[in-house]
Order: structure tokens, then sequence, then C-alpha cells
């Protein structure tokens, strides 16, 4: 059985960059990610920049509707994720424009982290 | 004024945008980091220009200095960039050297700016956003003074700018001219960041004074730019013939108090000839395009109105006709609430009371009060005085701005009574 994680939290929460505390959790991911990777269940892992570099598109009545922010609404539930790579936001907004449901629902385009990025 | 004040002003003024534009196309669009350079690049002038002379070149020195400040912050980043090689390479090769010429060729110069206009404009930035940075990246306006040109505590505006810059980076916002497809309304986005500029001067939504010069100065000066950069494009003329035309009649809209004058009542005497005339000329442009759009009938019915030698020699029948046409490009309550006081002109008051009640008075649109102050006007035209003296309290109930206050109450009381 396949199963995705999504994982969440509320930005400032949890420990901060710098602090020996985020140090030690740091250390734990690597421990918790690494024992997941030794047991072959994992098939992918990526962390997303912050909410703020998000973008929702929508398109009704043939037109898109191109939002800052994640602003979904409350009662559309999350149903699917895409990672693709493209050279730039108006490209992956082309795409998210493309995806069948954004006539009825929303697609958020979310970059991945800048280290994600890099790797 | 000393030597090097007028020079830094004048370089202020005429290379800002410039530098910021083709600095951020060689960070490969990373905006943030070019206006903060060139903003250190400007502060270390206040120092040095008037101690060691002003340079020869001053936008060369000015793009010297905010290079070397731009290397020196992605020289701290952890990973090397792609734009931190372009610009050593840039540096090793100088362009920028005292004795070389000025290049002839300014079109790489315009095309950087129309791609900072766009990015600064894009719609996966909040609207808020766009106006903002259109104002302190692409006008160069000091934080301090877009915060206080849009009402926002400085510290506010820092976290909004800041928000922003950093969406273009991190998100990839792409620094360029949109391609064919997107391009027209990409283009209207930017000319409706520019009237939003405008519009919040002419009529600011708060505050004490009804104009506020600062902001219409700006987007008159964004006007021009897009204009100029967008030659061909009908509705970008259009923009700057709306706005020369509106913003001539300044000086006469405000009385000695800085109560409003309604255009009925305005000393024409008071009107600027010179803009009338750049306005006027600049729709002829626009016109000539034959590619109508809603900021060329805009200009076209202020047009008319800065035709009229007087309120009653206005053209009404060509302005209602007008705003019916601007009902049709852009359909809204604002520009039906427009139209009904230009029907009622050429027509008479109750065929414009009618259009009114066409409209679905929503609680938004009960809360919007023009709505008012125009049906309040059409009441004591046709002589329902009880009428207008109602439509008139909640007009008044309505109004933020102090000014426009004062005006609607003595509108009130001549029309409430009747004349």
């Amino acid at each position: 059985m396949k199963y995705m994680l999504l994982l969440r939290f509320e930005l400032d929460a949890g420990p901060a960059e710098g602090t020996p505390e985020f140090d030690a959790e740091m250390a734990k991911w690597g421990e918790v990610m690494g024992e997941l990777a030794q047991t072959g269940s994992m098939i992918a892992a990526h962390g997303l920049d912050t909410e703020a570099t998000a973008t929702t598109v929508r398109v009704r009545d043939d037109e898109a509707l191109v939002t800052d922010g994640p602003f979904a609404e409350t009662k559309e539930s999350f149903f699917s994720y895409i990672i693709i790579d493209v050279p730039d936001l108006d490209t992956a907004l082309g795409w998210a424009k493309k995806m069948p449901n954004v006539t009825y629902g929303s697609v958020e385009v979310r970059p991945l982290s800048a280290h994600e990025q890099d790797a | 004024m000393s030597e090097a004040t007028e020079a830094l002003e004048r370089a202020y003024r005429d290379e800002w945008t410039t530098l910021v534009a083709v600095l951020a196309g060689q960070l490969g669009g990373d905006v943030g980091l070019a206006e903060e350079t060139v903003a250190d690049a400007f502060a270390a002038a206040v120092v040095e220009w008037p101690a060691r002379g002003v340079p020869a070149r001053p936008g060369a020195w000015l793009t010297t200095v905010a290079r070397r400040r731009a290397i020196d912050r992605l020289r701290r980043e952890a990973t090397r960039s792609a734009a931190l090689d372009r610009l050593e390479t840039l540096m090793r090769d100088d362009d920028t050297t005292a004795d070389a010429p000025e290049p002839p060729d300014r079109s790489g110069i315009d095309d950087d700016r129309l791609r900072l206009l766009f990015t600064c404009c894009h719609p996966a930035l909040a609207l808020e956003a766009r106006v903002a940075l259109t104002l302190r990246v692409v006008a160069g306006l000091e934080v301090a003074g877009v915060a206080r040109a849009l009402l926002t505590a400085e510290t506010t505006m820092y976290q909004r700018l800041g928000r922003a810059k950093k969406k273009i980076k991190a998100a990839r916002i792409p620094y360029r001219v949109p391609a064919a497809p997107e391009l027209s309304d990409r283009v209207h986005g930017v000319l409706h960041v520019i009237h939003l500029v405008y519009n919040e001067g002419h009529v600011a939504s708060a505050g004490d004074d009804l104009v506020r010069v600062d902001l219409c100065r700006e987007a008159l000066r964004l006007g021009r730019l897009v204009a100029e950069l967008l030659r061909d494009d009908a509705e970008a003329l259009g923009l700057l013939a709306f706005l020369l035309l509106t913003d001539a009649r300044r000086a006469a809209r405000t009385d000695a108090e800085g109560v409003p004058v309604s255009l009925e009542d305005q000393d024409r005497g008071r009107w600027d000839a010179e803009l009338i005339a750049e306005g006027t000329e600049v729709l002829g442009r626009a016109l000539g395009h034959r590619s109508p759009g809603q900021f060329q009938v805009q200009a076209a019915i202020a047009a008319l109105h800065a035709e009229a030698p007087h309120w009653d020699a206005t053209d009404w029948p060509q302005i209602a006709a007008l705003y019916g046409e601007l009902a049709r490009l852009v359909p809204s309550p604002v520009v039906t609430i427009n139209r009904a006081a230009a029907v009622a002109m050429a027509d008479g008051p109750h065929v414009g009371l009618a259009v009114l009640d066409g409209l679905v008075v929503d609680d938004r649109l009960e809360r919007y009060q023009p709505l008012h102050a125009t049906r309040a006007e059409l009441l004591a035209r046709a002589g329902d005085h009880d009428g207008a003296a109602a439509a008139y309290r909640r007009a008044i109930e309505l109004t933020e701005n102090a000014a426009e206050r004062t005006a609607l109450e003595a509108r009130s009381r001549r029309g409430g009574t009747g004349r």
C-alpha cells in the first residue's frame, strides 16, 4: 500500500534556526529519514518553500484567475500532486491552467525549497 | 543648491529606473537585490559626491558601485550563482569606464525597463504589492514615501515589499516581456496598476486632503514611461491621455480651503491648457491605432469635458454614448452610475434615475458613496427634495474624506431645498 504523508507546521512554531534545539531536531530528521530509506519504503520526499511564495490558479468562465498565496477554498480537498522542472513561474502557471480540475477547483503552484532547487 | 546635490537629484530622477532595470537583468531577474544595491549606490553618492566631486558619468559611477555591492552580497551566499559569474565578468570587462562614450543604442535599456514593469506588475503578486513595488522599484519612491502615499505604516510597507521581492526570486517570476498570447492581458495589468496609483492620488480614499499630488505626479511619470516604451499600444497611449486630461483639471478641483469643487462649478480658466493640448494629441495618436479600449474611452470623455468652454456647452449626448461604450467594454456598477449622471444631463433627470434603478444594489454597492451622491443630485434636479435630502444624508455618512464631506454638505443644502 502506498501512502502520502503531508507534513504541516505553523510558521514560527518549532525550534528556530541556529538554536541547539534546531540542531537536535535536524539530527532527528536525519535519523528518521535514514531509517525510512533503509526499510526501502521511501518513494520521494521534498521540502517546499513557504506559503508566501505560492500562487493559486483557477479558471472560471474561460478566464484564468491568478492569485497570490495558497488560499484554497476551505471545502477543497487536496487530491493530487505533480512535481515539474520548468524554467520559470509563467511556464509552471501555464501547466497549472491545463489541469482539468482547474475549472472547478484550484491548482496551487509552490516552488520546492531553495535547497531542493540546487539538489 | 550645491553642484553635488543637484547632480544627485538629477541622477535619481533620470537614472533610477534604468539602473535598477539593467542591474536586475544582469542579476537574472532578482529585482529585490537590484533595487537594494542601487539604493546603496545612491546612499554612497550622498556621502562621496559632495566630498570628492561629481563623477564625469554619474550613471556609470552608480552602476559600478551597485554592482560591487551586489557581488559582495552574492559572495556571502552559500552557493555560487550564475548571476555572480555574470556580474564578475561584467566588472572585469568594465563597460562603464569613465572615458568610454555613452552607448548609442538605448533599445536594450528600454527592454529592461519594460521587463522591470512587467515583473513588478505580475499577476502572481497581490495587487497591493504590485502597486507598492511599482512605486518603490520602478518610480524610485523611498519606502517611507510609498508607505505615506498608500496610508500604510512604514514597517508594514517594508514587510509587504520584502515579501513581494522574496516571492519574485523564490518563485522565479520571469524577468521578461510576456509573449504574444498573454501580452495584451499583461499590458492591461500594468496599465491597471498605474491607473490605481493615479486614482488613489486623485481622490484620496482617506485623510483630510482630496488630492494627493505626489501620487498623481508619480502616476503621470509612469504613464509617460509606459507610453514611451509601448508606443504602438493604443491603450497605453489612452491611459496617458486620460491621466493628462484629468490632471489638467487638478488646480480647479479644490477651492482655497481644499474643498472639492464639482465639475459644474469649476473655474475652467484654471484648467491647464498645456496638459489638455498634450492629452488631446496623445488621444489622437491612440485612436489612430483603431484598437479601442477602456482607457481610450475614458480619455475621450475627459477630452469632451476639456473641450467645453462651460458646463452648459458640454456635449452630453456624446458623453452618455461613450459611457454606454465603457459599460459594454467593462461593465460595472461604477460605470453605470457615471452613465446615469451623463444620461440625466443629455435626456433629463428621470431618464438618469431610471438607469440607476436598473442597478442591483447589494450590500457592497449600498455602501458606495457616489451611488447616493449621484442619486441625490438627480432627485434634486427632478424636484424630489425630500428624496434628495435623504440620499445626501446617506452619502455624507459614507464619506471618509473630510474635504469631500464638506462639499457634499454644501450641495445637500443647495439641492435638498431646491435652488
